[in-house]
């Protein structure tokens, strides 16, 4: 099951916070280009994981490695730089901005602007500012179907474009890993398909490898390469989708019976939808 | 081509000033600053520059406060710290003005960061109660060494500038309002850029902000040094005007004067400095007014002082209640409205 | 230089006893950040008002001490609650720098009043406290200090009983664990937010009574506030224990700084000890490092 040159590798991951072990022993691996979903109960660990791989927890056991470095003592922000991108589970755009400027953010670690560049806004400032807006124009808002509301402040969207958004802030960050928890989450059928559509394309286009956290069986069945279903903070099962619904452990951590074809049945009811849509 | 002109269209975009109206108001008001000190008598010029200085120590703490979401109480103590710089660099080694106000920001900025590094690493508000110790502690040290001239402070000789003395507040007027007209400029283009976004990032959410690639500590810092370095330039243009401190000429109350200014005017905005500012340096000249048509006008002078204080406090307590974008908010609105007038909304 | 033992001895214990102080007021700070989650940048504001109040009654309107200190203990309270209900209720919800800096409006604001009702000068309280002197050993303590940290302990104590076993207490004390939760078990949370304030206002009176009588009361007694902050920054925001802990550590540090330096450097080695806890301990001896959430 090791992969070739892993993108990013948990090893043997234990994250503890109060004397709660919100992590425990989790190992797994990202092959460069894949899709994989991470998929449990609430309170699995999911996002505990989300977490620490972005480096806002400490895992107290356990190394974390983005393209064989060991970047488990690095701190959250370097982690962006070095090709990290991510979304948040509850939306967490910046509400005294607009949609342009929260965009403009997640290009932070990449940009060179200095305070004096800054307080001058003259020659490299200025070039590049220019440079990125046209990037984010060109690359991201038309991509994502936002243009008509760029200058809005994000308090007036809908729910469903702040999601879009912080996909969109995701992707300024340039990553290689693009990291997405509950992309769809609280989405009504028409904004997780365009959703689902965005992620696909954006794979499609940038090439970037998806790590996602998603509720939505549908949702992962159709879009995941590998799912690793997390129960209690450790792993419980992992493999293609198909096998993953095939496992009674998962069975059993949804539904409380190890009855598989009852839990096929719910993903089968819960991905037609979008099946017969597409 | 069509992305030449894309890219140009973007540019205009994020000009400070887009719209023409824009750009005849600010035409408007650079003209009314160059004629001003022509029309006006002593007592608006020496209004002028103390608004102008308030201005610029107000864009300073705006910086910290409104964008950045961290409360300072110690805007008095760094521009003390800024005024004593240039009283003692003119009167022991003469050196030049603009070297003297540079030197009044940099030394400021790093008494900012002495303070700033142990209490930022924590929670933001920790800052202002290490502002507050630090204000005691400058006048402390002010009060008690030998080369700030102790208790009883410094007197400096007017500045001297191609040979002309800046002695009147007319020619006051021309060192002090370029000056804070270039800094609220910088504060301005700041948030253009990634600088000025990262710190509205922290205020607005400032744990993700650290997923998203900014590093807090870093940003919070230079924050502080940028508002601490605004506050040293305005207390040097504060000791060129008044040409003599004391320990006592930066009081705890002053900071709080600052903080209301920023409120009332409008935290996170360039025009809220302005108007905050502007509206609270004139709020004690009204005062004196009132008092003056009151009966036994002279014997409610002891009152101004405590009154003032009734004043700054309520101010910012039923701005924060009732009207939290301060004035900047309701000139908006006002501008809205007469915009669409008469058409409702 | 031989180390004069007995007077060390004595300052040590007259500072502890001082600090006794600190720690009721610090135990006001803490009751409204526990509960609300305000930071009170006032406290020493409200201590003042307390003691003025406290003066008008007993110097002023010559009332007996036994009305005149509850009076102003109320008055107060009833303070406390205007201040809740117009200040800080409105700004719920906002970001916690709004309520934080209204906090410092107010300070602001009860100066002013102070200054203009009674003046800046300066102001003795009617004597209360025994004046006769006391020894432990060899060490000869201030009777109105030893007095006032006797007194500080019984409110403390009373509030530490009061907040373990009355039905309110339990209400507060849930509420400031779990907000959601005590919404949830039909606690009146709004109410829990204004008996804080309440609570708080009363016991900075208290201590404002005490420290009034024992050094005079002025305009500048909110200085004292500066630091009761510094108490609870080194205790732990949230802590309890902490304020109480940090009260008498503070306390001590103070007084043998005034004894051994000079009262001017007092001041200055209160700094000291908040740098030094904010470096090695930055959420305070006792207080709960926040789990913060993405």
């Amino acid at each position: 099951m090791a992969i070739e040159n892993p993108l990013i590798r948990c090893e043997n991951v234990t994250v503890s916070a109060s004397g709660k072990k919100l992590v425990e022993d989790v190992t797994f691996e990202l092959g460069p280009g894949k899709f994989v979903a991470l998929i449990g109960p609430n309170g699995a660990g999911k996002t505990s994981l989300f977490n620490t791989i972005s480096g806002f927890y400490r895992p107290s056991q356990g190394h974390i490695t983005f393209k064989g470095q060991d970047i488990t003592r690095i701190p959250a922000p370097r982690r962006a730089k070095m090709g990290l991108g991510r979304s948040f589970q509850n939306i967490a755009l910046f509400r005294g901005m607009t949609v342009l400027d929260n965009i403009k953010l997640g290009r932070h670690a990449h940009l060179k602007t200095n305070v004096f560049d800054a307080l001058l806004y003259l020659g490299r400032a200025r070039r590049e500012e220019a440079e990125l807006r046209r990037d984010v124009e060109e690359r991201i808002i038309d991509f994502l179907e936002i243009d008509h509301i760029r200058h809005a402040p994000v308090s007036a969207l809908s729910y469903g474009l702040q999601k879009r958004v912080e996909m969109a802030r995701a992707l300024a960050m340039q990553p290689e890993i693009l990291m997405l928890d509950e992309p769809v989450a609280g989405m009504n059928r028409e904004e997780t398909e365009d959703m689902a559509r965005f992620i696909l394309d954006v794979r499609a286009e940038w090439g970037v490898t998806v790590l996602m956290v998603e509720h939505d069986m549908g949702m992962v069945m159709d879009l995941s390469d590998h799912v690793v279903v997390l129960n209690f903070g450790q792993v419980i099962a992992r493999g293609t989708p198909a096998q993953v619904q095939a496992d009674p452990e998962v069975a059993r951590a949804y539904l409380g019976s190890g009855n598989v074809d009852e839990l096929r049945e719910r993903l089968r009811a819960a991905a037609r939808p979008r099946a017969e849509a597409a | 081509m069509r992305i030449g002109t894309l890219k140009e269209s973007y540019v205009a975009d994020a000009a400070l000033f887009d719209s023409r109206t824009q750009h005849v108001w600010l035409a408007i008001a650079a003209a009314a600053l160059l004629l001003f000190p022509f029309m006006a008598n002593d007592y608006w010029l020496y209004m002028a520059c103390l608004v102008a200085i308030n201005i610029a120590s107000s864009a300073g703490l705006n910086i910290l406060t409104g964008y950045t979401g961290l409360v300072s109480l110690g805007q008095a103590a760094f521009m003390g710290l800024g005024a004593y710089t240039v009283a003692i660099l003119q009167l022991r080694w003469g050196t030049p003005l603009a070297l003297n106000l540079l030197a009044a920001g940099v030394v400021a900025m790093l008494g900012g960061l002495i303070v700033g590094v142990p209490s930022l690493r924590v929670k933001g508000l920790y800052l202002a109660i290490v502002t507050i110790a630090a204000t005691f502690i400058a006048h402390f040290l002010f009060a008690n060494f030998d080369f700030t001239g102790g208790t009883s402070g410094l007197s400096m000789r007017p500045a001297r500038v191609f040979g002309t003395d800046l002695d009147t507040s007319f020619r006051l007027y021309w060192l002090i309002v370029p000056v804070t007209v270039l800094m609220l400029l910088g504060a301005a283009n700041l948030f253009r850029t990634r600088i000025g976004r990262a710190f509205i990032a922290i205020r607005d959410r400032d744990i993700s902000a650290e997923v998203l690639g900014i590093a807090l500590l870093k940003y919070k810092l230079l924050s502080f040094g940028l508002s601490s370095f605004y506050a040293g330039v305005a207390g040097g243009l504060f000791a060129y005007f008044f040409r003599v401190i004391t320990p006592e000429s930066f009081p705890l109350s002053m900071s709080i004067f600052f903080l209301a200014a920023i409120i009332v005017g409008g935290m996170g905005s360039t025009l809220g400095s302005i108007l905050g500012a502007a509206f609270m340096t004139m709020v004690p000249e009204l005062l004196k007014l009132v008092f003056d048509l009151l009966p036994g006008g002279a014997d409610l002078t002891v009152f101004l002082a405590p009154v003032r204080l009734v004043i700054f406090g309520a101010l910012i307590i039923v701005f924060l209640v009732f009207e939290p974008l301060g004035l900047a908010e309701m000139w908006r609105r006002t501008r809205r409205f007469f915009h669409l007038w008469p058409f409702k909304n | 230089m031989d180390m004069d033992w007995g007077y060390l001895f004595e300052v040590s214990l007259t500072s502890v006893m001082g600090g006794g102080l600190y720690a009721l007021a610090g135990l006001a700070f803490v009751m409204v950040y526990k509960a609300t989650r305000v930071v009170n940048l006032a406290i020493g504001e409200m201590l003042m008002a307390g003691s003025y109040l406290f003066f008008t009654f007993a110097a002023m309107w010559a009332l007996p001490l036994w009305l005149a200190i509850p009076a102003a203990v109320l008055a107060s309270g009833v303070l406390g609650a205007v201040i809740e209900r117009t200040m800080i209720r409105p700004l719920l919800g906002e970001p916690p720098i709004s309520a934080f800096m209204v906090t410092i409006g107010l300070g602001s604001v009860l100066v002013g009043l102070v200054e203009m009702i009674w003046s800046a000068d300066q102001r003795r309280l009617p004597d209360f406290l025994p004046t006769q002197a006391i020894t432990v050993g060899d060490a000869f303590l201030a009777p109105k200090i030893f007095w006032g940290a006797v007194i500080a302990s019984v409110f403390i104590t009373a509030v530490l009983l009061v907040f373990r076993y009355w039905r309110g207490g339990v209400a507060l004390r849930a509420t400031a664990s779990d907000q959601a939760a005590a919404y949830a078990v039909g606690i009146n949370v709004p109410r829990v937010f204004s008996l804080s304030w309440v609570v708080s206002a009363m016991l900075a009176a208290v201590s404002g009574i005490i420290v009034g009588s024992i050094g005079g009361i002025s305009s500048s007694m909110g200085v004292f506030g500066l630091t009761v902050l510094v108490v609870v920054i080194v205790g732990g925001l949230d802590s309890v224990l902490g304020a109480l802990v940090a009260g008498l550590l503070v306390g001590l540090v103070e007084g043998l700084a005034g004894a051994y330096l000079g009262g001017e450097y007092k001041l200055l080695a209160t700094f000291i000890v908040l740098v030094f806890i904010l470096m090695v301990r930055p959420y305070g001896l006792f207080g709960t490092r926040e789990i913060e959430r993405l």
